[in-house]
């Protein structure tokens, strides 16, 4: 990781930051291994760099962008709350540029109502992806309603703690979407796709009656194996504190994303 | 076959208590490395987890002693129970560790898990299972409960698969090590279904003058 420029963006929290050495070293990223520690032990030989990100589908003007091109866009440091399913969460400053900017520049046609996002798939880099067991399918894939990934809130991260991103929280390029599960935020994208129908996503591939499409954080609905209630933050309270606080709906950012989901019923489309 | 050298007799009862202390060194070494803020992420969860896994580890390991002494002529049995009881201690605080420092002692969330998540009930259902054979794992009871006493205690075999069940049931994708788990118990158990006619038969081996391939222990 390399320092990277960027101005305070729109969104602080009150909330104290999780300290760095816990964001890069308890990670879920499954093409590195099913450990929280296995991302940060396995993905040395991983190479973020030269990277390009296929941006296609129903858009007047599919294009390739270089990772230096990314970079080129306006970046804004964002400190968000992220939640992950596990009932755990983090605050992170991550760096980088809305979506919506990105998808501006190649223009989505009238018909596009979704965009489906995929990750690299390299198994000589990337443990998880080789061998016998392999935990999911691969290439690793998530989506988004397009008035979501347009959503100001939405952004590609290229980099958190002023720096650019580890290999282990999804370089060179993620998805963060703070009002949903972690497991949105896709990791490593080669490839934005602008599409009529709602794409495949892997967890909700894999498990649909824990995961769903949308994953937005509710405390009201339950993974039916843990109650998503209350959750903890990683890095506080050690070991004996009590550590555990109420989830919010929407992860806290119900004032600005509640409208998109008006007159949905939100325990069916969990 | 070649046999470990037997260990003379005055450190039998030495022997368990080291298998005691042996065993319940992950369990310090984790709360230590827990409460001195160096178990890294999720430090409560991971120290409930090794918990876990070790009770696993127990369990299997109890289930082992019948098959070592049948297949390779050692006989174990005088660890049986100390390792029959790690497992329960190892339960008790996976359980604790679960109540006290994971749920905060919040009681009605954890009524909740444990009625309303399968793998949450199996577990609380071979930990109570594991309490009457801890409460039976003494001389006293044995002489007690004469036959009724290994009858009890087959519950073991309905414990280890709850455990491996529960361990495949709580991650999120079931992978090498929870089917390692799975195999290992159904394959211990599965021997107490064939080892009676498998000693029978090695019996008759020996008896018609054939070579065996070793002296029927037992």
């Amino acid at each position: 990781a390399t320092a990277l420029k960027a101005s305070p963006g729109p969104y602080k929290l009150d909330d104290a930051m999780t300290p760095e050495k816990d964001v890069t070293s308890y990670n879920n990223y499954y093409e590195f291994g099913t450990g929280k520690g296995d991302p940060s032990a396995s993905s040395g030989s991983f190479k973020p760099s030269p990277w390009t990100v296929k941006v296609d589908g129903l858009v007047t003007k599919p294009k390739e962008f270089g990772l230096e091109e990314l970079l080129a866009f306006p970046l804004e440091e964002r400190i968000y709350r992220m939640r992950c399913v596990e009932a755990w969460s983090m605050v992170i400053p991550w760096i980088g540029l809305p979506l919506a900017g990105l998808l501006d520049k190649v223009e989505p046609l009238g018909s596009a109502k979704y965009v489906a996002f995929e990750t690299v798939v390299r198994p000589e880099e990337m443990p998880g992806q080789a061998g016998y067991f392999q935990p999911l399918e691969w290439p690793y894939r998530e989506g988004l309603r397009l008035d979501e990934a347009r959503h100001p809130l939405t952004i590609l991260s290229v980099g958190l703690y002023g720096k650019t991103l580890p290999n282990q929280n999804g370089a060179p390029i993620r998805l963060v979407v703070p009002w949903k599960y972690g497991f949105k935020g896709i990791k490593s994208i080669v490839r934005i796709s602008l599409t009529e129908t709602p794409p495949p996503c892997t967890w909700n591939l894999a498990a649909p009656n824990e995961y769903g499409f949308y994953a937005n954080v509710n405390p009201a609905v339950d993974h039916p194996r843990w109650s998503q209630a209350t959750e903890n933050r990683i890095g506080e309270g050690g070991f004996f504190g009590a550590n555990r606080r109420d989830t919010l709906p929407f992860n806290g950012y119900g004032d600005e994303v509640a409208s998109l989901y008006a007159g949905m019923d939100l325990t069916a489309n969990f | 076959m070649a046999s470990l050298p037997t260990l003379p007799k005055r450190f039998h009862g030495p022997s368990v208590w080291v298998l005691y202390a042996l065993g319940l060194c992950p369990a310090i070494s984790a709360f230590y490395l827990g409460a001195t803020g160096k178990l890294p992420g999720n430090a409560v969860k991971e120290f409930e987890h090794l918990l876990g896994l070790w009770a696993l580890r127990f369990l299997v390991a109890t289930l082992t002693i019948t098959p070592i002494r049948d297949l390779i002529g050692i006989n174990w049995l005088r660890y049986r129970r100390a390792v029959g009881l790690l497992a329960f201690y190892y339960v008790l605080m996976h359980f604790l560790a679960y109540m006290v420092l994971d749920q905060t002692l919040r009681i009605q969330p954890i009524i909740a898990d444990i009625a309303r998540r399968p793998f949450i009930t199996i577990g609380m259902a071979a930990f109570a299972m594991l309490i009457p054979l801890a409460i039976t794992s003494n001389n006293w009871s044995i002489r007690r409960l004469g036959q009724r006493w290994n009858k009890l205690h087959r519950l073991v075999y309905v414990i280890a698969a709850a455990g491996a069940l529960h361990f495949a049931m709580a991650v999120k994708v079931v992978g090498p090590e929870q089917m390692f788990y799975l195999g290992l118990v159904a394959l211990l158990v599965g021997w107490r279904a064939v080892r009676t006619r498998f000693l029978r038969w090695r019996r008759q081996q020996v008896v018609s003058g054939r070579p065996a391939t070793e002296k029927a222990a037992g």
